[in-house]
């Protein structure tokens, strides 16, 4: 079973080997409202832990999406850059964001696991 | 969290039973948006027809021989030449030039006129109103009214259905008519740029109205988000954005407000440093904007020339759903106020490029 993993930013941080997929919660884009436009990460780049690496803009407003954990991007969705509707239509799915190429994979472990984002939202 | 006790609209329950999503505006709870959303509210306003809770705005009653020329010394519009039955945009000015707020007014016939204007501004207008008014005119508050804007191409068709004589109404027409047995005033008139009407109603009556209009064939509850992009895509300015009391009249291109009697009158509050503006030429203008690419720009965003000097600032901006992509409007220095000038957006530390566009972006649908 695949382990997904959760920050406070609300995003989801899949792991498959040493690639981490970043999208942004179900509860993020509820939030959010309705995406319009969505700015990623050149390939190649590289981001420091809670670097700012994207935008998410809704009709109301402009939020970053954060690298979760430091590594290289290897791959960005143009598919939400085409159609901004994907990150509200499937946010786990086909609307994920950017690959990072994790610098230590050992770092997904310090992320929230469901029940403790789970329980972190009913914090909010 | 806030500490502070917002108020609530006549609507406020129906509001929540309708699963809106509630936030503080102008220090009222108003709903933003409803489960359908922003961008589905803005397109059906656009292609059937949305109704928004707009009754935070003050409403007023001005009474009096003399009331029309009272206001006309607080806003340069033609006041005292509307019709009976008739409205219009005008402007509250200020000694310095300055706008107070914007407002709409109407001649009700036999001395009495009726006033709405900003919610966030009715605690400053009022109080000036009232205290520059003559013997014998006098300002009637009307708090316990609610307001609600039924706008979009089938607006006429649902509220004939109710009201039959409303389908006769001109443009900024207005009526006194029956809903549910209950005595309302309705004008053709908005903020979307659409054709539809606003509609005063008392507040305890304007659950049950409103849910009357609601159930009608077409009509969708639409919040502050959808009342916001389809402004912006009608070129209509939000006060404490786009104007407020440091824009005069003219470069915030609202000098059609101020018909050529007025002009020559020169006897409104701030006549002039705004005539001398009209006769100078405004260094700055206030424009239409379409970003090239697909980021939109948002208020406070610095405009910038193909040199990379600072030449003005973004006052309203985002994403237009019936645009397509998206506009903004702004301040920018005259010189580059030409429609099709290039310029470029500082959107997160780089220049984006777009042009000066004339506005509206989408085309006013009003009756004629």
């Amino acid at each position: 079973m695949t382990d997904i993993r959760y920050t406070e930013d609300h995003e989801w941080v899949r792991l498959d080997d040493d690639i981490a997929t970043i999208g942004i919660t179900d509860h993020a884009q509820e939030q959010l409202g309705d995406v319009v436009f969505v700015e990623l990460p050149e390939d190649g780049r590289e981001v420091a832990e809670m670097e700012a690496c994207a935008v998410v803009e809704s009709v109301k407003a402009a939020s970053d999406v954060f690298a979760p954990l430091a590594g290289t991007v290897v791959e960005s969705n143009q598919m939400i850059v085409e159609d901004p509707a994907l990150v509200n239509g499937d946010p786990m799915g086909g609307g994920w964001f950017f690959k990072i190429e994790l610098d230590d994979v050992a770092d997904f472990e310090k992320l929230m696991d469901e029940a403790a984002y789970t329980a972190f939202l009913e914090t909010l | 969290m806030s500490e502070e006790i917002l108020l609530t609209t006549p609507l406020d329950a129906l509001h929540r039973s309708l699963g809106a999503r509630m936030v503080p505006f102008a220090g009222y709870a108003m709903p933003v948006q409803y489960p359908a959303g922003v961008l589905a509210e803005h397109v059906h306003c656009r292609s059937q027809a949305a109704l928004f809770d707009v009754s935070h705005m003050g409403q007023a009653y001005l009474t009096g021989p003399n009331a029309a020329a009272a206001l006309e010394a607080l806003a340069p519009g033609d006041i005292a030449g509307l019709a009976p039955m008739r409205q219009r945009y005008s402007l509250l000015t200020m000694a310095h030039g300055g706008i107070l707020d914007d407002f709409m007014v109407a001649n009700l016939g036999g001395d009495r006129w009726f006033m709405v204007v900003n919610a966030g501004r009715k605690h400053v207008d009022f109080p000036h109103i009232a205290a520059n008014l003559p013997a014998g005119v006098t300002l009637e508050l009307l708090p316990d009214r609610a307001l609600v804007a039924l706008q979009g191409p089938l607006a006429v068709k649902v509220l004939a259905a109710l009201a039959p004589e409303v389908a006769a109404l001109p443009f900024m027409g207005l009526a006194e008519i029956t809903l549910d047995g209950t005595p309302c005033l309705a004008s053709r008139s908005g903020y979307t740029g659409e054709d539809g009407f606003e509609i005063s109603i008392p507040g305890d009556r304007a659950e049950a109205i409103t849910q009357l209009l609601l159930a009608q064939p077409g009509v969708m509850p639409a919040g502050l988000g959808a009342r916001d992009s389809l402004r912006l895509e009608a070129g209509l300015c939000l006060y404490g954005h786009d104007i407020d009391d440091t824009t005069n009249p003219i470069e915030a291109a609202l000098g059609w407000t101020i018909p050529k009697r007025r002009r020559a009158e020169a006897n409104f509050l701030g006549a002039a440093p705004i005539l001398a503006m009209l006769a100078d030429k405004p260094s700055r203008r206030r424009v239409g904007i379409l970003p090239t690419g697909r980021a939109p720009a948002r208020e406070g965003t610095e405009i910038v020339a193909p040199d990379g000097s600072v030449i003005g600032k973004i006052t309203s901006g985002g994403f237009g759903p019936s645009l397509g992509g998206p506009c903004a409007m702004g301040y920018v220095r005259a010189d580059f106020a030409a429609i099709g000038t290039d310029i470029a957006l500082m959107v997160r530390g780089k220049p984006l490029p777009a042009k000066i566009a004339a506005m509206p972006f989408v085309p006013h649908s009003y009756i004629r």
